[in-house]
């Protein structure tokens, strides 16, 4: 069986072709072959989310996928989410509430709160608590994690119902 | 610098105080961080290390052709060929007397002494071409006894690991202050006494440990990128052990994925990095991946600790007394040694309080696991658990509320200055303030009569309190006055541009906390510009000023008075230019917002922006012998005091389940005194992630060995962190006491968290389990420790 796999995706809006190594994993695959480093790498066993990318309009952890199963996928990292402005109002909310310090968890943890906030508009704390307990951050104490998720929610869709 | 010590900071649009973003978040948001493992340079090679897989074990023989024939490899080194291009060192300390430690290389050599131990290197164009020919190689071992329980380390019986020391102890110190034999033998004395154990645990940096060195025959230097702290101690530690001047070595340190301590060690494999590249001439890069990283980050807080104290019926503690064990791997790590954090238990523990007798002393031996170092709030939360379960103790054996015996026995706010009976010199506390702020916050006298309520129903709260001493901004008294070339002082250079922007560098480092925000704030301040035209350099050693970078809670208190004086020099200087050009004196003469004003009116006489384009482009108009000094460096460090203490206050609120041992955290209250807060959301968010770190240890964070000394708890499955499903939300107040010693009155808050939140944790459980007469008092309070307590398993 051959090592390699050629393979065809759009990786934030692009067209990319590439021959991949069989056993190489999503994030490296982005961060090795096409420099989009934002995406990192923290535990390589799934669970600490600082991998976390859009693939198929999916969240997934960017060390449990290889690159080889992406034919024909789509993936959007937090370049690509950058760019598009998709996720303006948490990047502002983040940064506006400090909810980051290192930043190493950061592009992961804005990816899944995307995510809860794509499918429920005005999340609990408790809600964000649970939709995040799979990102990993040592720095914050997660508090102003949540405060910031709450400003993005409101901002996109108005106060939280009581 | 003249008037009283708030007047400069103190001023019109002054940016101390306030809740500013940091300039470098924006960056970090749009994934656009510069870790070391997102650069890349040409002809960039990858190691990957053979570590040994036992805990101790001879080396007969490494058999490396495989592996030196693998795909992509391009080099593979042995212990004993890097040791020809690297010399050891040896982790000791003057001051600590009595501490030894055995010579330590950046391989084993002929001998592995921990599981993790770098054994040998492979350098290979890719990390995955490097990892393949690791695993080809084999190693002949001969397994040698481990010496794995630290009980037992001293014992006759048990193999010394380092024979040319003689024995398994690698420091003693015993302190007595005051009287504790009186204190103890006072009639009227209740004694409590308990075996606390904290467990071993490390900081699970999410970025891991990470270098990419890179050598350049051509021009003799060696340039380092590095996550690290101390971008200045690494200079000094690359260029003594591998035969290099200090000149010849710069360490720059870009974005940093968390530290907290645990980056501010000399790592055997990074230091192999360097020698690799060397020997190669082409940069080498080596980023620790988790499972290594739980076997060589350094790990810390493994401690028992028999203490007891004494109080009287009226609520009066008399004494303690303390008798930690603790075991470090074995090395002591270099250069700030592993003796540190049980010198810190004698230092710290019983410190909030008024007593007539201390006694306490630690031990230190060594053992065949990871090295343990100097980890976040060092010694903090080791000694709080200690004092704050003691003082607990003691109120439920005369059956007072705990918060009244803290309010009964904590040292007077109006005490101050004063010294404590472990020789801790303390400036001004305010350990009153913080306890009734922290009792309003969360409504005391509420929560006692919800829990009373909730417990005829069957649930179980628990109300957990902690007060606690803080260690921030060391003088040379901590590492210096032992040998170690690690900078108590830092610099800071402010530069005013044409375009009236400040260009501002510091000697602390920048790892997440928001050091560069609070200097840019101070800078913006300081000088009177807008903060959006600071632009601030930290972590390269041949840009900023010499210092010793952050750690310790010492980048505001340290690097931030020291920006002050820039700034403070260069407006000076700029409105020596001013005056000048506007025809006055520059004392009637300030600067706001970016213009030079009249200082009575206020009135705007002249923009930054016009001062600096005559200055740089048109001197020729100013007058022939006017001083036109744009920039100013000035450099600072603590003199009055060894370390600038202070304090704060901790309470845990939570729920016990019984039947399953499980604890769910209901909410955490902390007000801490960091002297003069210059940008409150970041130092909330300080306290906030030292108490989860704090909370981590608690409950969850366990490097659990097996009797032969392997790590069973080497991966995120095993090794449990704090997530944010479990975290409950944390309030934070603030009492402020500015330091005298410097103008900016800054304390270090990076501590505070993490000192008091396993104690806060710790007193409420046991709050909770008080009527079933259970107890823990060994960290991590796992449910099956807890359902242990209870006698139900």
């Amino acid at each position: 069986m051959d090592r390699f796999v050629a393979i065809r995706l759009t990786v934030n809006g692009e067209p990319v072709e590439a021959r991949v190594d069989a056993r190489l994993h999503l994030v490296d695959f982005l961060r090795e072959q096409l420099d989009l480093t934002g995406s990192h790498v923290g535990c390589e066993h799934g669970v600490c989310g600082a991998c976390t990318i859009r693939v198929n309009g999916e969240i997934v952890r960017g060390c449990l996928m290889l690159a080889a199963q992406c034919d024909g996928a789509e993936v959007w990292t937090i370049e690509g989410l950058t760019e598009t402005g998709e996720i303006a109002a948490l990047q502002e909310a983040f940064v506006a509430r400090n909810a980051l310090q290192c930043g190493f968890c950061t592009p992961g943890m804005l990816v899944a709160a995307a995510e809860l906030l794509r499918r429920e508009p005005r999340p609990s704390r408790e809600r964000i608590r649970d939709w995040l307990g799979g990102n990993y951050c040592r720095c914050t104490g997660y508090h102003a994690i949540v405060d910031a998720v709450e400003q993005a929610a409101a901002a996109l869709h108005g106060a939280p119902a009581e | 610098m003249t008037g009283s010590p708030l007047s400069e900071i103190d001023r019109p649009n002054s940016y101390i105080g306030r809740s500013v973003p940091r300039p470098n978040a924006r960056r970090l948001v749009a994934g656009r961080g510069a870790y070391v493992d997102d650069l890349r340079l040409p002809r960039m090679a990858h190691v990957a290390f053979l570590r040994s897989p036992h805990a101790h074990a001879r080396i007969l023989a490494i058999h490396a052709e495989e592996a030196r024939r693998a795909p992509g490899v391009i080099r593979v080194v042995t212990g004993r060929e890097l040791a020809a291009h690297c010399t050891p060192w040896v982790g000791v300390l003057h001051h600590l007397k009595g501490l030894k430690s055995a010579p330590q290389h950046a391989m084993a050599v002929d001998r592995a002494c921990w599981q993790g131990e770098p054994v040998c290197a492979v350098v290979a164009r890719s990390r995955a071409e490097a990892e393949d020919a690791a695993a080809l190689i084999r190693v002949d071992w001969e397994e040698l006894p481990a010496v794995t329980d630290m009980e037992t380390a001293l014992d006759p019986a048990t193999p010394v690991i380092h024979p040319d020391l003689g024995d398994n102890l690698a420091f003693r110190r015993e302190h007595v202050g005051g009287d504790p034999d009186a204190a103890f033998a006072d009639p009227e004395a209740v004694v409590v006494e308990a075996t606390f154990h904290t467990g071993r645990h490390t900081g699970v940096c999410l970025e891991g440990r990470s270098i990419l060195a890179d050598w350049n025959p051509a021009e003799e230097r060696l340039t380092v990128y590095q996550s690290t702290q101390a971008p200045h101690m690494m200079q000094t530690v690359f260029a003594r052990h591998l035969g290099l001047r200090e000149g010849q070595v710069r360490v720059v340190c870009k974005d940093v994925g968390g530290s907290y301590g645990i980056k501010v060690h000399v790592y055997p494999d990074e230091v192999a990095t360097a020698a690799l590249s060397k020997m190669l001439g082409r940069p080498v890069k080596f980023v620790a991946d988790r499972i290594e990283g739980m076997v060589s980050d350094i790990h810390a807080r493994d401690h028992r600790l028999r203490a007891r104290a004494a109080v009287r019926r009226d609520g009066t503690l008399l004494a303690m007394e303390v008798d930690d064990l603790t075991g470090i791997g074995p090395y002591s790590v270099y250069p700030r040694t592993s003796a540190v954090e049980g010198n810190q238990v004698v230092n710290l523990c019983g410190g909030p309080y008024v007593l007539k007798g201390y006694r306490a002393k630690t031990t230190v031996v060594f053992q065949n696991k990871t090295p343990t170092c100097q980890y976040r709030a060092v010694g903090h939360p080791i000694a709080t658990a200690v004092t704050e379960g003691l003082v607990d103790l003691a109120a439920e054996a005369i059956g007072m509320d705990p918060a009244e015996i803290r309010r009964r026995n904590l040292i007077p706010d109006d005490a101050y200055p004063c010294t404590s009976l472990s020789g801790m010199r303390f400036e001004a506390l305010s350990h009153h303030k913080c306890l009734a702020r922290l009792l309003e916050m969360m409504d005391y006298e509420r929560l006692r009569a919800e829990q009373a309520e909730l417990r005829k129903h069957g649930i179980h709260r628990g109300i957990g309190l902690a007060c606690f001493i803080e260690l921030t901004n060391p003088s040379p008294f901590m590492y210096g006055i032992g040998g170690a070339r690690i900078s108590a002082m830092d610099g800071a250079t402010v530069r005013l541009d044409p375009d009236g922007s400040l260009a501002v560098a510091s000697g602390v480092t920048e790892q997440g906390q928001g050091t560069e925000a609070i200097l840019a704030q101070i800078a913006a301040t300081a000088v009177g510009v807008p903060v959006e035209r600071v632009r601030v350099v930290t972590g390269d050693t041949e840009v900023t000023p010499y210092g010793g970078g952050t750690w310790a809670s010492r980048g505001a208190g340290i690097g931030g008075e020291a920006m002050l004086q820039a700034g403070l020099a260069l407006k000076e200087g700029i409105l020596a230019v001013a005056g000048a050009m506007l025809q006055a004196r520059p004392e009637t003469l300030d600067i706001r917002g970016g213009v030079v004003v009249d200082r009575a009116s206020g009135a705007e006489r002249l923009p930054l922006e016009e001062l600096g384009r005559v200055v740089y482009f048109r001197g020729d108009t100013l007058p022939r012998d006017l001083p036109r000094e744009l920039v100013a460096t000035r450099h600072w460090t603590p003199k009055e005091y060894p370390f600038c203490f202070t304090n704060g206050a901790q309470a845990s609120y939570l729920e016990v389940d019984v039947e399953t041992g499980f604890v769910r955290l209901l909410g955490h209250w902390c007000v801490e005194d960091c002297g003069t807060v210059i940008n409150p959301m970041l130092v909330e968010e300080q306290i906030r992630g030292g108490v989860v770190q704090g909370i981590g240890g608690a409950l969850f964070e366990h490097c659990v060995y097996s009797p032969e000394g392997q790590l069973l708890s080497g991966s995120l499955a095993d090794y449990l962190v704090p997530m944010s499903g479990e975290m409950p939300d944390i309030h934070v107040g603030h009492v402020e006491t500015p330091t005298r010693e410097s103008a900016l009155g800054a304390k270090g808050a990076g501590e505070a968290g993490t000192a008091g939140a396993p104690a806060a944790v710790q007193n409420a459980i046991n709050d909770a389990l008080r009527p079933f007469g259970a107890r823990v008092l060994a960290q991590p309070f796992t449910p099956a420790r807890i359902l242990a307590a209870l006698g139900r398993i």
